[in-house]
């Protein structure tokens, strides 16, 4: 008996699958869709994920202290002793936004003037090797980079690279003395990094009163649990002084920005879902032309003593059979196309990977489509009239 | 050559109403996106260069590019004021404003989630710079106060900044007397305060930019070399059309072309479907095309009756897109405008040729889904169609 089941499954099975591809011309056409689109839906969310890639690649160990009032103020050097004395802090260091433009506005990445020592000692997922992190330490001038963006502009160490300052007025060269690789995938190497006390000089000799001041601390804390404790501590030291702070963890420091540009990713949110819906359009158009030309076909099956679901089940077959076919080859695509989009995006994004639930979403949204397209052929075919199905010609 | 009626191509596609719908549907879909997204991106670049002035000239320290990185010390400001050719009011008093431009980190009614609002210090000549600037509610601040009035989005969008409410910032209270209404323009998303009160509270003694207005707006070159010439300024002059049509240029475009590759992708999604349409459509009519040409309808003919379908079926499905995305110009939007990194509220907008390459990107749809079938179409021979029938 168990065997025979097993056979009347192959059958259908081999039935659905001669189905799916009588007509090899518009399955051919209607896969081609599912793929395109379950590619571009894979990509679109690895793009907004990738958005929170700076989220995610922050640690837990890291707090941010910015001014209270906004990002572009700074904060006195000289509060970095008075944070290194707040109980729960274990380590400080500094930077300041450069901004600064690499030949045009085109080749945007982020910069940052850091107080070196302190700064690399928060960070230990930048890799530096020991010598260049010594040549570092040594140059005043120099700097380090990312490995992603020094592929992007093809540096090598030893180069000399040219910033104009948007912020801090002139052009800024740099020796580039290291290039760092992540730990981990999430780890930022789209950035360049100098010496704060380089800028600061410059600063004082030419600007004089702009000296001495602080874009935000970043400031390392050992026990992670208790950061929105230390952070309150931080706030109440400064409270009613002359610059007020805010402190936040860095992943929130980071998701302020990404909320800022939330729009724009909810409507590349609303663009993903909308490809699938059409889809599903295209699909189910393929389905109900289908089934209006077996109309004869699935008339002879109830005629011989089918019943109506049996019919039911041969269209939701077919049409789930395509698109899981579909979704695959798409899933397939998505991985190449992906690797390809992240390498030529470059340094815009940190991190580019297509994630496991993305992988389960495709899949999830190829499978409703195949439902869904099935769902009004079916039902329309299990309640056609014999009669009526037989004389019908398609 | 004979042409086959228009009639039969439309009723064609009136026998096959669900499956026109579906395919006429998805296309919808991809004109709608395409349309909203050219519409964002001219809403964008509109509302930021219907900001400028034609004749209002911005000072900025050179190679600043946005207020917020630029400083413009009072000396040098002090010479901007004394410029020949500046316009001056009905009392006779200069048009100048000079203004210190600070963001602040406020949050947003609602999600109470934090963005940067753009906090502008100005004077009665401020206001009289900007005519498309004017009160809706409340009064004008006084000057010398702690009074901020708030522009329409904001007043909207962000906590305590609706009239009568009070915002803290810069270790003061700041109360809101007034709201005004800036026409769409980027200054609807702006706080303004007295200049000098901001200075003080915001510890500064550099303004940002300096706004004035020319007398001639034909002497612009000429000031400008002057001033450029002269070894005590380190500013640059821009009309400040230019200067906010430059704010705008970056989002407009990263917006339009996210946009379009994505359309192109979606545009794949719809051809198919178009293509799997006429496909089915010159299969099942294989008799009755076999018939036309028997009548004497030539291949051409037969080619064009069904591209024509096609057509007619991607102008409805354009028609349909583009009349959903027109809904879109009532809903207001806000992002941050990375180029200036402030917060910029603006709205979806749809000018006419927006409307065209909508519906001449449906129709593109339209062709290259219908050609291949057409092609097959009109290739078949007589016999074989009739024999098939």
């Amino acid at each position: 008996m168990r065997c025979n089941r097993w056979a009347a499954d192959m059958f259908i099975f081999k039935l659905l699958l001669k189905n799916a591809f009588r007509h090899k011309l518009r399955t051919a056409l209607t896969l081609f869709g599912l793929v395109v689109a379950l590619a571009a839906f894979g990509l679109l969310r690895t793009i907004v994920g990738a958005w929170y890639a700076g989220v995610e690649g922050s640690s837990s160990t890291r707090l941010v202290t910015r001014s209270a009032i906004s990002l572009t103020f700074p904060l006195p050097l000289n509060y970095a002793q008075r944070i290194k004395g707040v109980d729960g802090v274990a380590a400080i260091s500094w930077s300041n936004w450069f901004g600064g433009v690499y030949i045009t506005e085109r080749n945007f990445f982020p910069q940052f003037a850091v107080e070196p020592v302190s700064y690399l000692a928060l960070y230990p997922e930048y890799r530096l090797t020991a010598d260049e992190r010594l040549a570092f330490l040594r140059d005043r001038q120099g700097a380090i980079v990312g490995r992603k963006l020094a592929d992007k502009f093809g540096w090598k160490v030893g180069d000399q690279i040219p910033l104009r300052g948007t912020i801090y007025p002139g052009t800024w060269t740099f020796n580039l003395r290291g290039i760092w690789d992540g730990a981990e995938a999430k780890t930022d190497e789209s950035q360049l990094l100098f010496h704060w006390d380089y800028l600061n000089e410059s600063i004082r000799k030419r600007f004089g009163n702009r000296a001495d001041y602080v874009g935000v601390y970043i400031v390392g804390i050992n026990e992670p649990q208790n950061a929105a404790l230390i952070s309150q501590r931080l706030d109440a030291e400064f409270k009613n002084s002359r610059a007020e702070t805010l402190t936040e963890t860095e992943s929130a420091f980071q998701l302020s920005f990404v909320s800022m540009s939330e729009a724009i990713l909810v409507a590349i949110e609303a663009v993903s879902y909308i490809i699938v819906v059409i889809i599903m359009a295209v699909m189910a158009n393929t389905m109900t032309m289908t089934a209006r030309e077996r109309l004869a076909e699935y008339a002879t099956l109830k005629a011989l003593g089918f019943a109506p679901s049996f019919v039911v089940k041969l269209l939701f077959g077919e049409s789930l059979l395509i698109a899981l076919l579909g979704g695959l080859a798409g899933l397939a695509l998505t991985l190449p196309l992906a690797a390809a989009f992240g390498s030529a995006a470059g340094t815009l994004f940190p991190a580019f990977h297509v994630t496991p639930l993305t992988m389960a979403l495709q899949l999830l949204a190829a499978l409703i489509v195949g439902a869904v397209a099935a769902a009004w052929p079916a039902w329309k075919m299990s309640r056609i009239d014999i009669v009526q199905g037989l004389r019908h010609v398609a | 050559m004979k042409f086959i009626p228009a009639s039969y191509i439309a009723r064609n596609l009136w026998v096959r109403r669900v499956t026109t719908l579906l395919t006429a549907g998805g296309m919808a879909l991809v004109v709608y996106v395409f349309a909203t997204v050219l519409m964002m991106s001219e809403g964008i670049r509109a509302t930021l260069v219907a900001t400028g002035q034609p004749d209002n000239v911005i000072a900025l320290r050179k190679g600043a590019g946005a207020e917020i990185n630029s400083a413009v010390e009072r000396a040098q400001a002090a010479i901007l004021e004394s410029l020949p050719g500046i316009a001056t009011d009905a009392a006779g008093r200069p048009l100048i404003s000079k203004e210190p431009v600070v963001l602040n980190n406020l949050p947003k009614r609602g999600s109470g989630k934090p963005s940067n609002v753009t906090v502008r210090g100005t004077t009665e000549r401020g206001l009289q710079l900007r005519p498309q600037v004017q009160m809706v509610e409340g009064r004008m601040f006084r000057p010398g106060t702690s009074e901020i009035i708030t522009g329409r989005a904001i007043a909207r969008g962000f906590q305590g900044a609706g009239l009568g409410e009070t915002l803290r910032f810069a270790g003061r209270d700041w109360t809101v007397v007034g709201v005004f209404d800036a026409g769409r323009t980027g200054f609807d998303s702006e706080i303004w305060g007295d200049a000098e009160q901001m200075l003080q509270a915001f510890r500064r003694n550099a303004f940002s930019s300096v706004v004035f207005r020319l007398a001639d707006a034909s002497q612009f070159e000429a000031i400008k070399a002057a001033l450029e010439a002269d070894p005590r300024m380190t500013v640059e002059l821009k009309p400040e059309t230019q200067f906010y049509a430059e704010q705008s240029e970056a989002l407009a475009k990263f917006i339009s072309i996210l946009g379009t590759a994505l359309s192109v992708i979606f545009s794949i999604g719809a051809i198919v479907g178009a293509m799997i349409t006429m496909f089915a459509a010159v299969a099942s009519r294989v008799g009755e095309i076999g018939t036309l040409r028997a009548l004497g309808f030539r291949r051409g003919a037969v080619l064009l009756a069904f591209l024509g379908e096609s057509l007619l079926l991607s102008l409805v499905g354009g028609l349909l897109g583009l009349a959903a995305a027109s809904l879109m110009q009532t809903v207001n939007i806000s992002t941050t405008n990375f180029q200036t990194f402030s917060e910029l509220a603006f709205q979806f907008k749809l000018t006419p040729t927006i409307a065209w390459q909508t519906i001449a990107f449906a129709l593109f749809m339209g062709l290259v889904g219908g050609f291949i079938p057409a092609w097959g179409a009109a290739r078949l021979k007589i016999v074989d169609c009739l024999r098939a029938a």
